[in-house]
């Protein structure tokens, strides 16, 4: 069963990351070849998911648009690791001091702001496109690693092979890039696949309010926008990008409940 | 409560009260902050580049930019104290008008799904947690991870095309308004609700099931046991109470999540509420209800946390010594 979970995770998340590596290679059509007479299709054997209201591929479109949702939703978490860890090591390391106290009630701050709001408010200033979405999502992404790292390596900092390398004459920096870390990698990969998930419903919620990628860049998101006034002429313009962003997200939702399972059950993960 | 709980629980009301106002300081200056910093004058951006440059000059001294950021800030601050959100540009009206007339749509809404995502997740929680490893408690979870992956908007489209398009129950979209009478507003809110409250029931009912199989392992429930209690009488008389306390806390913060995330459900109904007011003011430009809307949402959502603060350390004493 637990085992289970891993593998269908592993198969959905897979198939759609094979699906955006492969569009670099190959799609069946061109994203942007428009062919109006054949808009609104059904599947065939010429558009396997049938064509949008242009007459574009929407196979095609499913496959580009993983790659865009994937590429945001990795830089997006890569932000967050590569700001956040570094601050929650640094609160672990010096707890209760000053740095701790300033990077937690910084964290408290962010954990207040509507993500989505602001995420709204920052793409708005600053123009629609992927760039800024990916920094709106990630930026949010930073006080969820912090946290979850800080409240990792503070346990460890009372565990006798720590104080060894103290009294070996080890700084608190060094220890924390030697010791602390690869013991809570685990729990950054669990955490990391969750907000992976978590940043590609974002960037389709951005994307479907015209905030995320631009045209022609096909997402996920954008698809849903386009398919909204066909919905009763052309169901499947709506339902296929639907059903590509629930799959990708339940696989890596999935993925994350296996991996954790098989990392360490005891590990507690906080869903933001 | 003996005489000695009251000073700690005062204690802890300031201290809460103090990070409260800090946040909200903190937070308006971020948010002033980010539409200071629009690339270009913001005059300018507000009427295109196309704009007479008197008419850019009368906007720039009926904004008051010719005086320094501090000042203006101050302004912003204090009139939103006093009830004034500004004047709308594109509208010409008092933007706390605005989002008075818009409330009455964004906050119905929040409160309809709050209780649809709770009537829902109580019952689904407290059925997987009783029956925990078992196939029921199988099924809940599998519907759970199936709802948290679910985009809400992708969710309300699916509801249009089957309860508007095919059924023909509801309307796809639109609010008839307050005036109409009760029962129109609220059929034109019933599946824009059911869309926002979906993918939080799925969030609550999980955090509802694993509180309650927490508790269930306490010793206390394990002696309720022993005196002969069955399974469902020791949920219903100790468990449950118990459990309440952090699926209480994620209510509160679910309330404030369904007033933003509302913002993307009335793009997909047409609702007139805040999150069209934010849509429509950020493609006419008018900055000024944009920070307006966004500081409102943002006090809201603090305001929320910090009353559940509160609930939670009256509830619990142990939680005031932190």
């Amino acid at each position: 069963m637990r085992g289970g979970r891993f593998i269908a995770g592993a198969v959905l998340f897979g198939l759609f990351a094979g699906l955006a590596l492969l569009s670099f290679l190959w799609t069946p059509h061109s994203v942007e070849a428009m062919d109006i007479p054949a808009k609104l299709q059904g599947p065939s054997a010429a558009h396997w998911l049938g064509t949008d209201h242009f007459g574009r591929d929407i196979l095609s479109m499913v496959m580009v648009g993983a790659r865009t949702s994937i590429a945001v939703a990795i830089v997006a978490v890569g932000i967050g690791m590569g700001f956040g860890v570094p601050l929650g090591l640094a609160a672990a390391a010096y707890a209760g001091g000053w740095i701790d106290e300033i990077i937690m009630r910084g964290n408290d701050l962010a954990f207040a702001f509507p993500a989505l709001v602001i995420a709204i408010l920052i793409t708005a200033v600053f123009g629609p496109s992927a760039v800024n979405a990916i920094l709106a999502i990630g930026i949010f992404n930073i006080p969820v690693f912090a946290r979850i790292t800080r409240g990792g390596a503070l346990p460890l900092w009372r565990r006798e092979f720590i104080l060894a390398a103290r009294v070996a004459g080890k700084g608190r920096a060094r220890i924390s890039a030697e010791h602390i870390l690869p013991n809570i990698a685990a729990l950054l990969i669990v955490q990391g696949t969750i907000q992976f998930s978590l940043g590609i419903l974002a960037e389709a919620a951005l994307s479907y309010v015209g905030l995320g990628a631009q045209p022609p860049v096909p997402s996920w998101g954008r698809m849903l926008a386009d398919a909204q006034t066909l919905v009763a002429l052309a169901p499947h313009v709506a339902l296929i990008p639907g059903f590509a962003i629930v799959l990708t997200v339940l696989g890596l939702n999935l993925l994350g409940d296996g991996l954790r399972d098989a990392l360490d059950p005891r590990l507690r993960v906080v869903r933001a | 409560m003996g005489g000695g709980a009251r000073p700690t629980m005062m204690r802890y009301l300031l201290r809460r009260t103090a990070i409260l106002i800090a946040s909200l300081a903190v937070a308006s200056v971020l948010i002033f902050a980010v539409i200071e910093i629009v690339p270009g004058d913001p005059a300018t951006t507000m009427l295109g580049i196309n704009a007479r440059p008197d008419t850019v000059a009368a906007l720039r001294e009926e904004l008051g930019l010719g005086r320094s950021a501090p000042v203006r800030y101050l302004d912003w601050v204090g009139g939103m104290l006093r009830g004034d959100f500004g004047t709308s540009y594109t509208y010409r009206t008092p933007v706390a008008g605005m989002i008075a007339d818009r409330l009455w749509v964004s906050l119905p809404l929040a409160l309809i799904a709050l209780a649809l995502s709770t009537a829902i997740a109580f019952p689904a929680g407290i059925y997987a947690a009783a029956r925990r490893g078992r196939a029921g408690d199988a099924g809940v979870t599998l519907a759970t991870q199936a709802g948290i992956a679910v985009p809400n908007f992708w969710f309300a489209m699916i509801l249009v095309l089957v309860f508007s398009i095919n059924l023909g129950w509801f309307g796809a979209g639109g609010f008839p308004g307050w005036g109409a009478g009760p029962w129109p507003a609220l059929k034109a809110l019933v599946l824009p609700a059911v869309a926002l409250a979906l993918p939080q029931a799925a969030i609550l009912t999980r955090v509802m099931r694993s509180a309650l199989i927490e508790t269930l392992g306490e010793d206390y429930i394990r002696t309720a046991r022993a005196k002969g209690l069955t399974r469902g009488q020791a949920i219903r008389r100790h468990a449950l109470r118990n459990a309440l306390i952090p699926v209480l806390t994620i209510l509160g913060l679910q309330f404030a999540f369904l007033l933003a995330g509302g913002i993307i459900i009335e793009q997909v109904f047409y609702l007139p509420g805040l999150g069209r007011l934010i849509f429509q003011a950020i493609s006419a430009r008018d900055l000024i209800v944009v920070e307006s809307v966004v500081m409102l949402l943002v006090f809201a959502v603090i305001l929320v946390n910090f009353l559940v603060d509160l609930a939670y350390a009256a509830v619990d004493p142990r939680l005031r010594a932190r």
